[in-house]
């Protein structure tokens, strides 16, 4: 049911004041709204209850193991929420004097000195709202450093073809043509498709390491020479850094720009789809082209980093200072692990990741592949079940479901044919891990006497498999009085 | 504190599973001179205990002022029930609703959002969200670019009374795509868009253009003309709308002769807290002719195998994750538990609420303006019908007077010098529904002895 | 095996071409392309009268899982469009080669057609894949 169909005309919270509900007469009337917008009339109970209900048809961390691969779904401390919440940060008007912002100020600027410290890049900004701002404002500087040196014949950006589609869909923001380089079947870059590939037009690659097929690029060095040869500059796509938190870091490996998913690695919560923050990383060489604001220290005081302090700016990303309640999170996550903290994230993820691995493998399944360590995530793929019993990786995922998991990362990477990417992080325990190993097992035995069976799971959610066809067919993207008649 | 739960029994009996003797081993294929020893600008952990009290500290330095700026960020009441709803786990910690059946929850409140977007804004169609009102504004004319195929010009005409952070946010992202935003000059009086400097452009290959209600100075300017002068020139209208405003101000469906085509907006003032900036959220609504064009998520109703009504995620096919280096956008994540908390607010407020909370910001700045106005050395600058903000000018420096309220804990409003030259000495003020009788006797005595 | 008719002609990405007695040339998605796809949802049809060069996108077909260009075979300026498509797109899914069909170009030299592949080599073509 939907909140509209509680709704009855006239019905209102006491929330607000009822004093004064005349129209204004110094406003025109041409200007003003004759009609009350249809949003629903309800009480502040059954707005409670609606919305509460809703929540429970929600798999989250807090409920259920999420192992998706790529997403890094591990444990949001409740503190981080509770203290970013304080009202003295709620309620500072993003334009407030730096005098009365130094709290948050310094909070701020120690969430950028950290970053650089576990990245090991020369500069951090804040400012981008998501990893695919990050990498919008990241291949922006590439660009600009070009053009700043006059070395505007560079049109291609390369992108391994196992990258997140937002690499893509960035570099074409960016107004630069998309060069795909292929992988090799142990996971890493074709070196010398590389070589073939890049020269005078380079402008830079970008690069996700450990890959997205969850194994570290060994060759990552020579890449970085091949790149920096030509003239082009390296990103590194920040999505997996959870995998060697505290162990290696990107500019140690020759990364010029990388953005960090904040939302990922430092345990902002995803809140169904986001607020995320995707801090950017830059070299020395990077710096004065960084988006706008960022903070400085000058003695014991902070200030505002503008365009005055970096005039080849790539500009603003956001109307104020992107998204500080997921800043203060992490910060406060960071301040929580420490140091020492840190390092044991990326050794505990890629642990529990190796350990289901080995489990997996032992019980039958195939690994995509199965002679390396995996970093934090790893693929099974399902091709085997698919051609020999009609079975699906989507059908593994929707009847883990019901088996009480949510269902790994499925049909991504694109390279390996009916895959499931397991991202376990280093937040659960093994008891989890090995209840998921059974449980992919009791599918798989399924899948071996009932393929039909799973053909039509999930069979315990709210609903089942639904009519996408219909949906992108008949649109129906909004409820209105008229459609419920 | 690093969350993991491992014992010293688990550990070793999972290393034996692998087949190695320690974690260390795991980490055998990456170059040894590339492992580093340690963290150095990283201090030690700290427990619950200690971090509380250090961002109690924190939070507690930046002293909560009175506060008298909008200029996109506004304090308004948030019920309790809100943010305390929008925390429960299964909304803060779940991920984006790709596997449907177990996503209900976020999915039909995504619906739900949807729905109250286009009653608000009188649209047809709203995406889930993007991440604020500025790059809503960026996104807008990347999509009035790829939607108006008669048009090869890619320019679009920005108003200087469209808020100048947001051009600038969208110069940032439109650049590299050859779009080109051209300055409209703005009435010196009342400042509006200039009807006159619009049509000058009459006849021209124009892409689009971006109207602002209100504008960045509060005022409202004349959506139904310029709407039906742009159409007439086959050109996109781009509306950028606070949505609170919304509650008693015509949609910007229904400007004009046909209504604008794209509608954005920053959704802060419909329960976000003001928060240093974010995260808050960008509306995106526009015409059904548009909707494929549309960037970002977007939720659709349908049916399941059984008939049983269902929400799932459509048409994905424009998203990245699908279509590369052709999507509509790279946008991936979004602001969605600040929609969460929005869609919440709007139901708990419904629609008498939310014309009640802007009939006071309203009326409270119409007595702010009448207070301040009495005071020496005050004039308001553009005395227009407004919605919520409006410009005074002083007799003294404007910054200097700032600083001199910010000392006495009170933010006097934005210096609009930097942005308008033209402007010296003015201040754009604001005053919610927050913003009783005795915030703003305190603002104007201030004042008054600032400029005395 | 899909359906591969002996009077048209082919590209390697997919598109059918149809030589009209009036001289216009008549584009569509061949069978195996819309097995590909699955259920197709919406087709962005091309503007009339605009100019395309062999090889430039020409429009959109799109399925739940898939977005595709449509490329053109041949340069040629578009004169017609199968406005049926518009709501009932599964028809490129039951009817690829007829009712299915999504728009007629006027080719800047009709014997460009012949550089397309045949039936046999297309078929070829898609055994390959």
């Amino acid at each position: 049911m939907l909140i509209f169909e509680h709704s009855a005309s006239g019905r209102k919270t006491k929330i607000q004041s009822t004093s004064g509900n005349e129209m204004p007469t110094d406003i025109p009337a041409s200007l003003l709204r004759d009609e009350k917008p249809g949003l629903p009339e309800v009480s502040e109970m059954q707005a409670v209850r609606h919305y509460t209900s809703l929540s429970q048809k929600n798999f989250s961390i807090d409920t259920h193991f999420y192992p998706l691969g790529s997403c890094t779904m591990k444990h949001n401390p409740r503190v981080c929420n509770s203290l970013a919440m304080l009202p003295g940060f709620l309620s500072r008007h993003p334009l407030a004097p730096e005098k009365l912002s130094q709290g948050f100020m310094e909070c701020m600027y120690e969430l950028q000195e950290m970053l650089c410290d576990v990245t090991g890049m020369a500069g951090f900004s804040l400012a981008p709202m998501a990893g695919a701002q990050g990498e919008f404002a990241g291949i922006a500087m590439i660009r600009a450093y070009h053009d700043a040196n006059g070395d505007t014949e560079r049109k291609e950006i390369l992108v391994p073809d196992a990258a997140h589609g937002t690499n893509p869909a960035t570099a074409t923001m960016c107004g630069y043509t998309v060069k795909e380089i292929s992988t090799l079947a142990n996971g890493d870059v074709d070196i010398d498709v590389l070589k073939e590939a890049v020269g005078p037009q380079t402008a830079g690659l970008m690069l996700t390491n450990p890959s997205t097929l969850g194994v570290f690029e060994r060759r990552i060095e020579e890449i970085a020479k091949i790149i920096h040869d030509v003239g082009g500059l390296l990103y590194y796509d920040g999505a997996n850094l959870n995998a060697i938190l505290g162990k290696i870091r990107p500019g140690d490996m020759g990364f010029d720009v990388i953005h960090s998913n904040l939302h990922k690695t430092f345990s902002t919560p995803h809140g169904g789809g986001g607020p995320g923050s995707g801090a950017i990383g830059v070299a020395e060489r990077l710096k004065p082209f960084m988006p706008m604001p960022g903070v400085k220290k000058i003695g014991n005081e902070f200030q505002w980093l503008t365009e005055e302090d970096c005039p080849h700016s790539i500009g603003r990303m956001s109307a104020f200072f992107g998204n500080p309640g997921v800043l203060l999170r992490a910060y406060i996550y960071m301040r929580l692990l420490g140091a020492e903290g840190m390092q044991r994230v990326g050794e505990f993820a890629t642990l529990n990741a190796n350990y289901m691995m080995a489990q997996l493998k032992a019980r039958g399944f195939e690994a995509a592949i199965p002679d390396r360590y995996a970093s934090h995530e790893f693929i099974i793929t399902l091709k085997k079940q698919a051609k020999e019993l009609n079975v699906s990786a989507m059908d593994f995922a929707k009847r883990l479901l019901d088996l009480g998991y949510h269902a790994p990362t499925t049909y991504f990477p694109l390279l390996v044919p009916e895959c499931l990417l397991i991202e376990p992080t280093e937040s659960e325990a093994k008891e989890m891990l090995d209840g998921f190993v059974e449980a992919l097992v009791q599918v798989q035995q399924e899948a071996e006497t009932d393929a039909d069976m799973l053909h039509n799971a999930p069979y315990t959610m709210p609903v089942n498999r639904l009519d996408e066809v219909r949906a992108a067919k008949q649109l129906d993207l909004a409820w209105s009085a008229e459609s419920k008649a | 504190m690093p969350f993991v739960p491992h014992t010293e029994e688990e550990i070793n009996e999972m290393l034996s599973v692998i087949g190695i003797d320690s974690i260390d081993n795991l980490f055998d294929e990456i170059p040894a001179h590339l492992k580093i020893k340690g963290l150095e600008k990283v201090p030690a952990g700290l427990n619950e205990m200690s971090i509380n009290r250090l961002m109690q500290q924190r939070a507690a330095k930046d002293g909560q002022p009175l506060c008298f700026i909008g200029a996109g960020s506004y304090d308004h009441h948030i019920p309790a029930a809100v943010w305390q709803i929008t925390t429960r786990g299964e909304y803060y910690t779940a991920y984006t609703p790709y596997q449907a059946e177990a996503s209900q929850g976020t999915l039909q409140l995504t619906y739900e959002f949807q729905s109250m977007m286009t009653a608000l804004t009188g649209m047809d169609a709203s995406n889930a969200s993007l991440y604020d009102g500025a790059t809503a504004m960026a996104e807008a004319v990347l999509m009035a670019v790829r939607s108006n195929r008669k048009s090869k010009s890619r320019k679009i005409l920005v108003p200087r009374s469209v808020n100048p952070t947001y051009k600038h946010v969208t110069e940032t992202i439109v650049k590299h795509q050859n779009i080109e935003l051209v300055d409209v000059e703005i009435d010196s009086t009342t400042s509006k868009a200039s009807m006159d400097a619009l049509k000058a452009f009459s006849g021209e290959d124009i892409t689009a253009v971006v109207i602002s209600q209100p504008n960045f100075f509060g005022t409202l300017e004349d959506v139904d003309a310029i709407t039906t002068w742009a159409h007439e020139n086959n050109i996109v209208v781009i509306a950028v709308v606070n949505p609170l405003s919304l509650a008693i101000l015509k949609p910007p469906g229904i400007w004009g002769d046909n209504g604008a085509d794209i509608a954005v907006g920053d959704g802060q003032p419909l329960g976000a807290p003001m928060s240093s900036g974010g995260p808050y959220y960008g509306i995106m609504t526009c015409k059904k002719a548009f909707v494929r064009q549309m960037p970002g998520r977007i939720v659709g109703r349908t049916v399941d195998q059984e008939g049983r009504e269902g929400f799932v995620l459509t048409l994905q096919a424009r998203e990245q994750h699908i279509r590369r280096s052709k999507a509509t956008s790279n946008i991936c994540t979004n602001q969605g538990l600040v929609v969460t908390a929005s869609t919440i607010h709007m139901s708990l407020l419904g629609p008498e609420g939310l014309k009640q909370t802007a009939l006071s910001c309203h009326s409270n700045t119409q007595k702010l303006v009448e207070k301040l106005s009495a005071i020496d050395g005050v004039e308001i600058v553009f005395d227009q019908p407004r919605f919520h903000e409006a410009v005074i000018k002083i007799n003294k420096s404007a910054a200097d007077v700032l600083a001199k309220l910010a000392e006495q804990n009170i933010l006097g409003g934005l210096d609009l010098s930097a942005d308008y030259p033209e402007m010296k000495d003015c201040i754009l003020v604001c005053a919610t529904e927050l913003r009783i009788a005795e915030d703003i006797e305190i603002f104007a005595t201030a004042l008054a002895a600032a400029l005395k | 095996m899909s359906e591969i008719p002996t009077d048209l002609r082919y590209t390697a990405s997919h598109e059918w071409a149809r030589l009209n007695d009036d001289g216009t040339i008549t584009i569509g998605i061949t069978d195996h392309a819309q097995d590909a796809l699955g259920d197709i949802v919406f087709v962005e049809l091309p503007e009339v009268d605009s100019e395309l060069s062999q090889g430039d996108a020409s429009c959109v077909v799109e399925s739940v899982k898939a977005a595709s260009d449509i490329y053109m075979p041949i340069t040629g300026v578009i004169v017609d469009t199968n406005q049926a498509l518009v709501d009932e797109p599964e028809m490129i899914n039951s009817s690829a080669y007829d009712d299915g069909w999504i728009f007629k170009i006027k080719p800047a030299d009709e014997d460009d057609i012949e550089q397309l592949m045949d039936a046999s080599s297309y078929e070829a073509e898609c055994e390959d894949e």
